[in-house]
């Protein structure tokens, strides 16, 4: 069939197939665009047959990977055109090139509304479904009235219903407001009475959306549902064409199957005995059969039918004949029948107790984890790892270490962490834990992040009976030839610990261990080399009686080391060679390290945190606590050294702790910010904090961290040593008696992002998460708060209050009292901008979780840029607009010193992030920016603003600016707030800073000016 | 939701895409270059499901051609591979067993024909011969769109002679 006509699209597309190879095809794609672009240019001699076809070039150029930068208008303009030849290439055309975002599709909405209202049929067709594949939020709000309309009208034909259905479906998804729920909510039960199917498959794509949004406000669909599936099931009344394979519409099987499991039960008894018989009959009446489309439609029903079974929680007897089904399926030979039961059982895991039965399957689940198909072997492993508990754990963690030396790459990392996990989680005896993460550094060094082996190590202090076994285990790996770095980092860690308790054995004398060690040496980077250092101090310590030689050795590694260029080397090196001078003292210093605290795996938490938040997955996480073994909790007995509750600053012990001081800071380590008594003979060499805050960046394990201990790991690092990743491990917090809640992550850094973009998380501690998602129309705003429960207890007595500054007009929707376990709450916030100002509004937020009152005083990210829309002028429109803003208060200009240093295009992104357009090309110095945009308040209007940087490649760290805009106060708080942003740094200290919530009654922190001007407030 | 569509010959030409979630030009180039080199890679006798970046690609293949369907991960999967199914027996009915060159020459036939099944990345029909009456009837509409030019340029010929 040739391309009705259009002969000159044919012979492109016959030309393009004869090119030989990429370059000619590129050659010819060239002239055909040059071509089209200068038809294009002179409009007025195409004919409509002409422009169709050259629209049409455009589309398959576009299609070949080609950049198609222009004739968009073209595109966009025929959907205007009069005929419908025309009109359906402009829909076509343009809803292939163009997104949702793209400008010119907003020129196109009037054009479509109007065929949307009109009464031609065909054209009705055409905009719906360019609106319901390529409609955005504007459309969304102009349309939906309309498109509702069609729907429910009764002189429409089905081709435009089931059109508008979906039209629906897709402003709803782009627009949750634009459906307004109680007018809505009958009209969607009505629908389901539909006769025609197309219709009716349609409404039952919107009424899953629907229900999954807000299925309260859609029960009376229920029993609709269910009426149509059983309808579907029996087959009856079904036209022969909504047949597949002689299955009644498979889809809308599905579908229906789908919009039931929103609703959380259902509880009038005759429905639900209705849908289980439903239920049972698709259970047991899918057969295997030859034809594959006729097998895949009906599984594709089956495992509907499965997820709804599981989500209703049937009688026991169901369930079974679930696990049933899909254990036979994980071992048939189709390829997709397997991958989907083995992802159906690791649902089903999530959602009941049948883990006792999926457990017999586990021979077969290990042989899917060899498949040749890696989409199965990636389902294998996550069954694996969610059935995985004590009982098996030894069986299947053995397994995926097998795995691991054959994976393929792109698996690896995922494996070791699930190694990681279930060994930490399931282990039934800490030899075994120690065994197989060995195993896996070994195997996988590269994968294992240092989260992993601080974990190993803390076990190992914490538990006095395997510290031997460790040892010897590190000696042996330590004998391989070639090691990865990270196991010479954790066995050089622990034989400066616990070689000593080998002594006796062959092969381990100080010496042997040090040489053994010492040859590890010149292989490792700069960042193990510290540990090696302290290892060797250690062993130098525990050879009793001092052994001349070794001595002689090791200080004189010390010495060369003394100056090394790396800082925390040469720190180190320095000190352990004063140390040693010191006799005893070195004793003190150097005695093993005491115990860790009782914390949360961070791996654990990590694994938790990446895992989606549905309420499914968190029953699984529930389950897996429960069961977890107690092989590896960290006891609290007493131990030869003591709980030292101070400076746990890496390998060293402070030296003149008294018992005295000991029970002083015991006593005061339940105060908030009782400085720790550490007498501390040496005055603090590195510490700023913000240097400390720095390091400790990589602090691995996330327990809640007092911020009383930092000022004494200040004190204390005259003596240690600057932390850094290996001691961070060591940074242990003291017993988390304190009362105060800490963020995760660090709060100005949020802020900081949130000033560059519209969604992020604003606030993240232990119990809960608020996300905040903006837009920002003009000079007004809408500002979505959302609260997150992380618990699986509900936080009470949530309170949220904006304090506004006086530029802005906040109105907050009402927030609930409670926020039930895992759910989240949604808090709309409306913002006008009446005048410039850089002024912030704080959230001041508090909530109780158990007896802990938290509150926290949030800047929130409605600032000054927000109401910026860049904007592009050309060299035409800027320099009369520069020049007629001639001085101030108009245009100021100011040098700005002390700027973060980056470059030209690090700031041309900082400024457009900001959106300050900046324009290139405007300014004839290369080394100045010139941006635009335009400025919205009440008070002002639109105001153009123009801003030009001049930059000395010389020194980065300054520059001169030059703001003007039509408003005085506007170009002033517009330079002041640029100039913060220039200035400010955005990674701020994690610990320094502590903009930390603080039980309600201390004053807020001074150091976040959010919350110091909440104060003021 | 399905969030687009490919249809990716054997040597790695794309025939159709369409995008129901936005994807700005660049982003669309590189799914395409990922996801060719995922799929065409993959040997015969393995499932139709490829897991990326978070989602799922359903693919079958049928002759030279791909047919690719990216959808949510917790989104059925084998009855998105019926909808491919289904297209390709409509556009089979439509050109009369069709093959790549009906594709490659009538690319804009497939969008008529993937418009008129799917909208919003959602079935809107299922019924096969509803879809050809469709088809059917845009085209006599252009037929007769064209049938009236040419008596219309008939008419003005014979005025001007």
């Amino acid at each position: 069939m040739a391309l009705s006509g259009m002969r000159g699209l044919s012979v492109f597309i016959s030309d393009i197939r004869n090119c030989q190879n990429k370059e000619q095809e590129r050659l010819r794609v060239d002239k055909e665009l040059g071509n089209v672009r200068t038809r294009f240019k002179n409009e007025k001699g195409l004919t409509p047959y002409e422009k169709k076809k050259y629209v049409w070039k455009m589309l398959y150029i576009y299609m070949l990977g080609y950049d198609v930068d222009f004739g968009h208008m073209e595109a966009v303009s025929l959907i205007s055109a009069p005929k419908y030849p025309e009109k359906q290439v402009g829909y076509i055309v343009t809803s292939c090139l163009l997104n949702e975002n793209h400008d010119f599709l907003r020129l196109a909405i009037n054009t479509v509304r109007n065929d949307i209202i009109g009464r031609n049929e065909t054209f009705q067709c055409l905009a719906l479904t360019l609106v319901g594949n390529i409609g955005g939020r504007e459309f969304a709000e102009s349309l939906a009235p309309d498109v509702q309309k069609l729907l429910i009208s009764s002189s429409c034909r089905p081709l435009v219903r089931k059109k508008a259905a979906l039209c629906l479906l897709r402003l709803f998804r782009k627009n949750p407001d634009v459906v307004n729920v109680d007018g809505w909510s009958d009209r969607m039960a009505q629908l389901l009475d539909e006769r025609d199917f197309g219709v009716l498959t349609s409404c039952m794509s919107l009424l899953v959306a629907l229900v999954a949004s807000n299925h309260e406000a859609y029960w009376s669909c229920l029993p609709k549902c269910v009426k149509v599936l059983e309808r579907l099931a029996r087959n009856q009344d079904i036209p022969q064409e909504y047949t597949y394979y002689g299955i009644p519409s498979p889809w809308l099987q599905v579908k229906t199957m789908r919009s039931l499991q929103y609703f959380p039960t259902i509880e009038d008894p005759s429905t639900r005995r209705s849908l289980f018989e439903v239920l049972q009959r698709i259970l047991m009446g899918t057969d295997v059969v030859k034809n594959v489309n006729k097998n895949n439609a009906s599984h594709a029903v089956l495992f509907e039918a499965l997820a709804l079974v599981m989500h209703l929680d049937a009688e026991k007897e169901m369930m079974s004949q679930c696990v049933a089904l899909l254990g036979k399926f994980i071992a048939v030979r189709e390829p997709n029948i397997r991958y989907l039961g083995l992802e159906n059982m690791t649902r089903m895991l999530m959602v009941t107790d049948v883990q006792d039965i999926i457990k017999r399957h586990q021979a077969q689940i290990i042989t899917s984890l060899k498949d040749p198909d890696i989409s199965i072997r990636r389902r294998a492993l996550d069954l694996l790892y969610g059935m995985c508990d004590v009982s098996n754990a030894k069986d299947i963690v053995e397994e995926l270490l097998q795995y691991l030396s054959t994976a393929e790459f792109v698996m690896r990392e995922e494996l070791s962490l699930k190694i990681a996990i279930l060994a930490e989680k399931f282990a039934p005896d800490l030899s075994w834990y120690v065994d197989v993460i060995l195993q896996l550094i070994d195997k996988a060094g590269d994968f294992v992040s240092d989260d992993i082996w601080f974990r190993v190590v803390q076990f190992v202090t914490n538990n006095e009976d395997l510290q031997p076994y460790a040892a010897l285990k590190s000696r042996e790996y330590l004998d391989k030839p070639a090691i990865h770095e990270t196991m010479v980092k954790v066995s050089s860690y622990i034989l400066g610990e616990y070689s000593h308790l080998l002594a006796r054995r062959p092969g381990c004398s100080p010496k042997e261990i040090f040489s053994l060690i010492h040859e590890k040496l010149p292989t490792v980077s700069t960042s193990t080399i510290p540990i090696l250092l302290s290892t060797y101090a250690k062993i130098l310590m525990h050879t009793q009686p001092p052994d001349p030689e070794l001595q002689n050795q090791i200080l004189a590694i010390f010495r060369k080391y003394e100056s090394c260029i790396d800082a925390e080397i040469q720190q180190r090196a320095v000190e352990y060679l004063e140390l040693s001078k010191k006799g005893a003292a070195l004793m003190d210093v150097l005695a093993e390290m005491p115990k860790f605290p009782e914390r949360q795996s961070s791996l654990i938490k990590k694994a938790e945190d990446t895992e989606a938040d549905t309420a499914e997955q968190s029953a699984i996480r529930l389950r897996t606590q429960q069961q977890t073994s107690n092989a590896l909790a960290v006891t609290d007995q007493p131990s030869a050294n003591g709980t030292l509750p101070v400076s746990h600053l890496g390998l060293v012990k402070v030296p003149s702790m008294t018992n005295a001081d000991r029970n002083l800071a015991d006593q005061r380590e339940s105060e908030p910010d009782g400085t720790l008594t550490v007498v501390d003979p040496q005055p603090p060499s590195v510490p700023s904090p913000d240097v400390l805050g720095d390091l400790l960046g990589p602090l691995a394990i996330e327990g809640p961290q007092p911020a009383a201990t930092l000022p004494a790991h200040n004190l204390s690092s005259g003596v240690g040593i600057a932390p850094n990743a290996e001691d961070a491990l060591a940074l242990a917090p003291i017993e988390e008696q304190t009362a105060t809640v800490q963020p995760i992550g660090n709060i100005a850094e949020r802020f900081q992002a949130l000033v560059l973009k519209d969604s992020g998380i604003l606030y993240e501690d232990p119990y809960i998460q608020i996300g905040t998602k903006a837009e920002w129309r003009a000079h007004h705003g809408r500002l979505v708060l959302f609260l997150g429960n992380k618990n699986t207890a509900p936080l009470v007595s949530v309170q949220a209050l904006i304090l506004p500054p006086s530029h802005l007009r906040i109105e907050l929707s009402l927030v609930p009292e409670t926020i039930p376990p895992r759910a989240q709450v949604q808090c709309p916030l409306e913002v006008v901008n009446l005048r410039p100002s850089r002024d912030v509004a704080v959230l001041d937020f508090s909530y109780n979780f158990g007896a802990q009152l938290v509150n926290v005083k949030l800047r929130l990210p409605a600032i000054l840029n927000k109401f910026l829309q860049p904007i592009t002028v050309s060299a035409e429109e800027f320099f009369p607009q520069w020049r007629s803003l001639s001085g101030p208060p108009l245009k100021l200009q100011e040098v700005v010193r002390g700027v973060r240093p980056m470059s030209l295009l690090e700031m041309t992104n900082l400024f457009n992030s900001l959106r300050l357009m900046v324009c290139p090309g405007l300014d004839p110095n290369a080394n100045n920016l010139v941006a635009s945009t335009t400025f919205y308040s009440d008070s002002t209007r639109a105001m153009l603003c123009l801003v030009r940087i001049e930059t000395d490649p010389a020194d980065r760290t300054q520059l001169r600016m030059t703001v003007a805009s039509g408003d005085p106060t506007l170009t002033f708080e517009l330079k002041e707030f640029i100039k913060e942003q220039l200035i400010i740094i955005p990674t701020a200290p994690t610990a320094a800073a502590p903009p930390v919530p603080q039980p309600t009654s201390s004053s807020p922190p001074v150091s976040d000016p959010g919350a110091l001007l909440a104060g003021l407030l | 939701m399905i969030h687009f569509v490919l249809l990716i010959s054997r040597q790695g030409k794309v025939r159709l895409t369409k995008w129901y979630s936005p994807y700005s030009q660049k982003e669309r180039t590189k799914v395409i270059r990922e996801l060719s080199g995922m799929i065409l890679t993959r040997g015969p006798k393995l499932c139709n499901f490829v897991e990326w970046r978070g989602y799922k690609v359903v693919y079958k293949r049928y002759a030279s051609l791909y047919f690719c369907m990216c959808i949510d991960q917790e989104d059925n999967e084998l009855e998105v591979l019926e909808i491919i199914h289904h297209f390709v027996e409509i556009l089979d009915r439509y050109f009369g067993s069709v093959c790549e060159l009906d594709l490659i020459f009538n690319f804009h036939k497939a969008y008529y024909i993937l418009d008129e099944l799917v909208i919003a990345g959602e079935l809107q029909e299922s019924s096969k011969k509803t879809v050809a009456r469709l088809i059917a009837a845009q085209d006599s509409l252009v037929e007769a769109a064209k049938e009236e030019a040419s008596s219309l340029s008939n008419i003005i010929a014979q005025a001007t002679k």
